[in-house]
């Protein structure tokens, strides 16, 4: 019987560190043929038109930075969690939560502008964000209590709270009765960065400051080390003297706020008032950019601008080949999918016992014909 | 009288799906693999299980496929996670997102198609009794499964030998690989009898609940599933409790709606997640308890030292 | 009525000047849906529109649509894309659309633009919207005769305009015919989710109504009806496969007639932004044949179907507000700006609008 083992290798592989990413891409790309070919359409035709036409011009440039922007935010404060061994799942949660707090300037006083209007909503956006965050970091750390699953709740409680205020308090007077809060006064929209290019706006340059100053805390000071530490071994780091209890809510906090700003950017950047529903999802997307970027700030940077740029493909794909808008997910389900096994090969070595192969394309055989492997 | 009949025959339904996920789930994290692709699975069984009575006509061949298809989707998480040793959190993540999207390809053609739905169970001379009648012997087969199923996971998990290894495997992946139990196999087992619950599942909200397919039909029940596991503490019978206390909140807040109680309906519908915090606070809480339940080695990766 | 809806869009724009689109030889008419067109609902309604204008215009034109586009900045992106993409007359079909679309409209001023269920207009942008509560009201006729203890079970999905709208109208058909009829309203919050649907006409079925309405999209709660060999109405679409027993009629839209009207004016150059609200007489509301029903009844709910067509408005004094104090005097009629801004019930409701 043939079966595959891991073998651990002494040091990470720098080589699959660097090779890995390429793998799964083109893993990604011989998968996604396959299915254009199912689905009856040119593989070279329908790739064009993905990845290829939507980079090609400078407008939809503008709108591959406003899809990555909430997504970079978002999943850089998350990779802060997740390399602390922290698991917030309610980032979308906090992303609305932010936008609410933040909007309260401008829908409580309509009549308040000038230049201090953004940077308080922008403040309170971030606070808004870490308050909701604080929420299952003080049950966590309080009680014990499983923070995978509290964040998550409250994603639902969240989601109902902002349909409630904008259906009910909060509603456009002037709005016929339709569920939407007025329309922000100029002072309090993020102005576009470049308005006659496009309609990118300052989200993007928040999230490239963020993911920036998250890198040099992670890599360069004493805090990041900590977070490491207590990441891998909580043990270790209390004999170091690090709190545990500290870094959750450091962890949620940051992630919170920034989930926070990412929810106040894109209501006052991109939307202009709330409504019931201010995100697609971001949150959820931003746990797939934070690992597609292997929890490293940068290495989001870029995992978002390729996760936007599947979505702008597979808007792309829909009204020039009238495919199906579920060809993005599962898009974007085989290239995670691809990506965490080709990882695998940094920190291990594999290999198929019965057949002498230790080759990557191991990994891929093995996804078709899996079997049971035993340890010894 | 029968409208207590009724509104419990109605929280049974709405119980079942949350009940057999939530207990296929419990089985996995026993051993100590988290799979949060539960939703994913779901959807992918209700596809499965609607698109096999479809072209056969058959609920029951539906039944059937509606497993084997959760069985076979929770396979790719189990080569992940445990061959190949990926995070279990992004992956099952990714189980869920590629669940949905795969299901919305899969059932296009489905669509506005009236299902067949799985037939009452019907004894002569019992299901008429009053009051139990209906209760006890006159309900969809499948909730006679998820009843029949908690038993048989409780017995399995407490009584037999195997439950124990599996529940040793769950505590520390180390120790038991030491004591040459082959883990990686029994993960693989649980994983996939995991992912055939939460197609069984499915299979009840397009066999049962709703006969039909309709995409993202499984509207976060999947997630329900998982956050019942942790309010269970872990323990088959609270998970059957909890199921059923999920689902008579889930009814009342319509009958309180119904009853014209002006409570904005967006409260009443966030009372089910506030509850679940609340219930996992007051059972994390409890440190002995929890400590006593929890598989310690939940969500890691295993690999084996050679 | 087909005919008829054309010519009266022809000629309304022949007669304003100002025109804005040249003709073309093949136009690309495009659709943005907030839902996917698998919903066997609203999106799907829309959809079966779009295939009507393939169908009736052929080689004429050419479509594309988008579908489950999330109100937002991904709207914004959408109607410029396909703007960009050469589609030269866009509809979004949700309300939340209005104003990523107005946006866009701005920045395109030779791409023709149309808005459903909005109210905001431009040069290049116009509105349609069709009268649901007309049909509401003959829903409502229907129930009153056919069901037995009097009470109506309804399930609802948000209190905006169009469902107040809509319950209103229905209970002011129920009560022309009982006048004590009474109806009890369940809030999903979701215009879809079957399993929620059908929880809900349970719980309304448990606590004593006989009769289901709906003005959610699914088919769920007809289903229910089904099993427990009770009545309903279906929504958006004929339902009668999935409730053979229990359909008494489906409340449904049909666009195809007025997106032909639309991209035929826009092909012979004669597109106006409109602002058109279409109702049974357009053929944009139809209720779905008469079933399951003595014929007594179904004759009661032709005339009052006909009586609409003819132009009389359910929403006629004289009518009371929930509490009592009067809002339509004896023949008065609500005009269009009230009823689509509708935050009130009308007199008989038991319920409190959510606020």
């Amino acid at each position: 019987m043939m079966r595959l083992e891991l073998v651990k290798r002494p040091q990470r592989s720098m080589l699959f560190s660097a090779l890995s990413p390429f793998i799964a891409f083109a893993l990604t790309i011989i998968a996604g043929a396959v299915m254009f070919a199912l689905l009856g359409v040119n593989p070279l035709t329908a790739f064009n038109i993905y990845f290829i036409e939507p980079i090609s011009q400078v407008w939809q440039l503008h709108e591959l930075a406003i899809k990555a922007a909430p997504l970079i935010l978002i999943a850089v404060g998350l990779s802060v969690c997740y390399k602390a061994n922290i698991w917030n799942i309610g980032a979308e949660g906090q992303f609305i939560l932010g936008g609410i707090a933040g909007s309260m300037v401008p829908v409580l006083f309509p009549q308040f502008e000038g230049p201090l209007v953004l940077p308080l909503m922008l403040l309170l956006g971030m606070v808004g964000g870490a308050a909701y965050a604080a929420i299952p970091a003080l049950l966590k750390t309080r009680f014990g209590t499983n923070e995978i699953l509290t964040s998550l709740m409250l994603v639902y409680v969240a989601q109902l709270f902002l349909d409630w205020l904008v259906r009910g308090p909060w509603r456009d007077p002037q709005g016929h009765g339709f569920p939407q809060t007025i329309q922000f006064n100029d002072s309090a929209v993020l102005p576009e960065l470049m308005p006659d290019a496009g309609r990118a706006n300052w989200g993007f340059v928040f999230a490239l400051v963020a993911a920036v100053l998250v890198w040099i805390l992670m890599s360069r000071m004493l805090k990041g080390f900590e977070v490491r530490v207590l990441g891998s071994s909580p043990r270790a780091g209390r004999f170091a003297g690090f709190g545990l209890n500290r870094m959750v809510f450091f962890a949620f906090l940051l992630s919170g706020a920034l989930a926070g700003l990412a929810g106040i950017s894109e209501v006052s950047g991109a939307i202009g008032q709330l409504q019931p529903v201010i995100s697609p999802g971001y949150g959820f997307t931003a746990i797939i950019v934070a690992f597609l970027g292997r929890l490293n700030p940068l290495g989001i940077v870029a995992a978002g601008l390729v996760l936007a740029l599947t979505y702008l493909g597979g808007e792309a794909v829909q009204s020039a080949l009238g495919i199906s808008d579920k060809v993005a997910r599962v898009f974007q389900g085989m290239l995670l999918f691809f990506v965490l096994g080709c990882d695998t090969l940094i920190h291990y070595r594999i290999r198929l016992v019965g057949l002498a192969l230790t080759k990557p394309e191991g990994a891929a055989k093995l996804e078709a014909a899996p079997k049971l492997k035993e340890a010894r | 009288m029968d409208i207590t009949v009724n509104i419990l025959l109605t929280i049974a339904t709405a119980a079942t799906p949350l009940l057999i996920a939530a207990i296929g789930e419990l089985v996995v994290e026993r051993s100590g693999v988290l799979n949060l692709g539960v939703e994913g699975m779901m959807i992918m069984g209700a596809v499965g299980g609607f698109g096999a009575t479809y072209l056969t006509g058959s609920p029951w061949i539906g039944l059937l496929a509606a497993i084997a298809m959760g069985a076979v989707f929770s396979l790719l998480f189990a080569v992940m996670t445990l061959s190949l040793a990926t995070n279990q959190v992004a992956t099952g993540l990714s189980l869920t997102l590629l669940g949905l999207g795969l299901s919305g390809m899969m059932g296009t053609s489905f669509v506005g198609q009236p299902g067949e739905r799985l037939p009452n169970l019907y004894i002569p001379g019992l299901t008429e009794m009053p009051v139990v009648g209906r209760l006890l012997f006159g309900q969809d087969p499948i909730f006679y499964i998820s009843i029949a199923l908690t038993a048989a996971v409780m017995w399995f998990l407490f009584k037999t030998r195997t439950g124990l290894t599996l529940r040793s495997i769950g505590d520390s992946h180390t120790s038991a690989h030491a004591l040459g139990i082959q883990v990686i196999r029994y993960r693989y087992l649980a994983v996939i009898f995991g992912g055939a619950c939460a197609g069984l599942a499915g299979g009840h909200l397009s066999l049962v609940y709703t006969p039909q397919w309709v995409e993202n039909m499984s509207a976060g029940r999947g997630w329900i599933a998982l956050a019942l596991v942790v309010f269970a503490s872990w323990r088959p019978w609270r998970v059957l409790a909890g199921a059923y206390i999920f689902g008579a909140v889930w009814i009342g807040q319509l009958h309180a709606q119904a009853f014209g109680i002006p409570v904005p309906s967006q409260f009443l519908s966030s009372l089910p997640y506030l509850a679940t915090i609340v219930v996992l606070v007051l059972i994390s809480r409890n440190k002995r308890l929890t400590m006593m339940n929890t598989p310690a080695s939940l969500g890691q990766p295993f690999v084996p030292d050679r | 009525m087909k005919k008829l809806l054309i010519a009266l869009m022809t000629t309304t724009a022949a007669m304003s000047l100002a025109v804005t689109a040249e003709a073309a030889d093949k136009l690309k008419a495009c659709w943005v849906y907030t839902g996917p067109i698998g919903d066997f609902g609203y999106s799907y309604q829309h959809d079966q529109g779009r295939l009507d204008v393939e169908k009736a215009l052929g080689d004429k034109v050419e479509t594309a649509y988008l579908e489950n586009v999330s109100e937002g900045p991904d709207a914004d992106r959408a109607f410029e894309r396909l703007a960009r993409e050469g589609c030269k007359l866009i509809f979004g079909t949700s309300f939340g659309f209005m104003d990523p679309e107005v946006k866009v409209a701005k920045k395109f001023p030779k791409v023709m633009f149309e808005h459903a269920t909005g109210y905001k207009t431009a040069d290049n942008l116009g509105i349609y919207n069709a009268r649901f509560y007309e049909g509401r009201y003959v829903l409502g006729q229907i129930a009153a005769k056919e069901s037995k203890a009097g009470v109506a079970g309804y399930i609802v999905s948000f209190p905006i305009p169009e469902v107040v709208m809509g319950i209103n109208s229905f209970m002011l058909g129920a009560q022309s015919i009982n006048p004590n009829f009474k109806a009890k309203i369940v809030w999903v919050n979701s215009w879809f989710d079957p399993g929620k649907e059908a929880d809900a006409a349970k719980a309304l079925f448990d606590q004593g109504a006989d009769i289901i309405v709906q003005h959610t999209d699914s088919t769920a709660a007809l289903q229910v009806a089904e099993e427990r060999g009770l009545k309903g109405f279906g929504q958006s679409s004929d339902m009668i496969k999935f409730a053979p027993k229990a359909q008494l009629t489906s409340l449904t839209d049909d666009w195809g007639p007025y997106y032909i009207s639309r991209v035929q004016a826009a092909l012979d150059g004669t597109w106006k932004p409109g602002n058109v609200w279409l109702g049974i007489k357009d053929g944009a509301v139809k209720l779905a044949p008469y079933t399951n029903m003595p014929d007594d009844v179904k004759a009661m709910a032709e005339a009052t179907e006909k009586k609409i067509a003819d132009g009389w408005n359910p929403f006629t004094g004289p009518i009371a507000k929930q509490d009592g104090t009067p809002w339509l005097k004896d023949g008065e009629v609500a005009d269009d700006g009230t009823l689509l801004g509708m935050n009130f019930y009308v007199k008989g409701v038991d319920d409190k609008l959510p606020k």
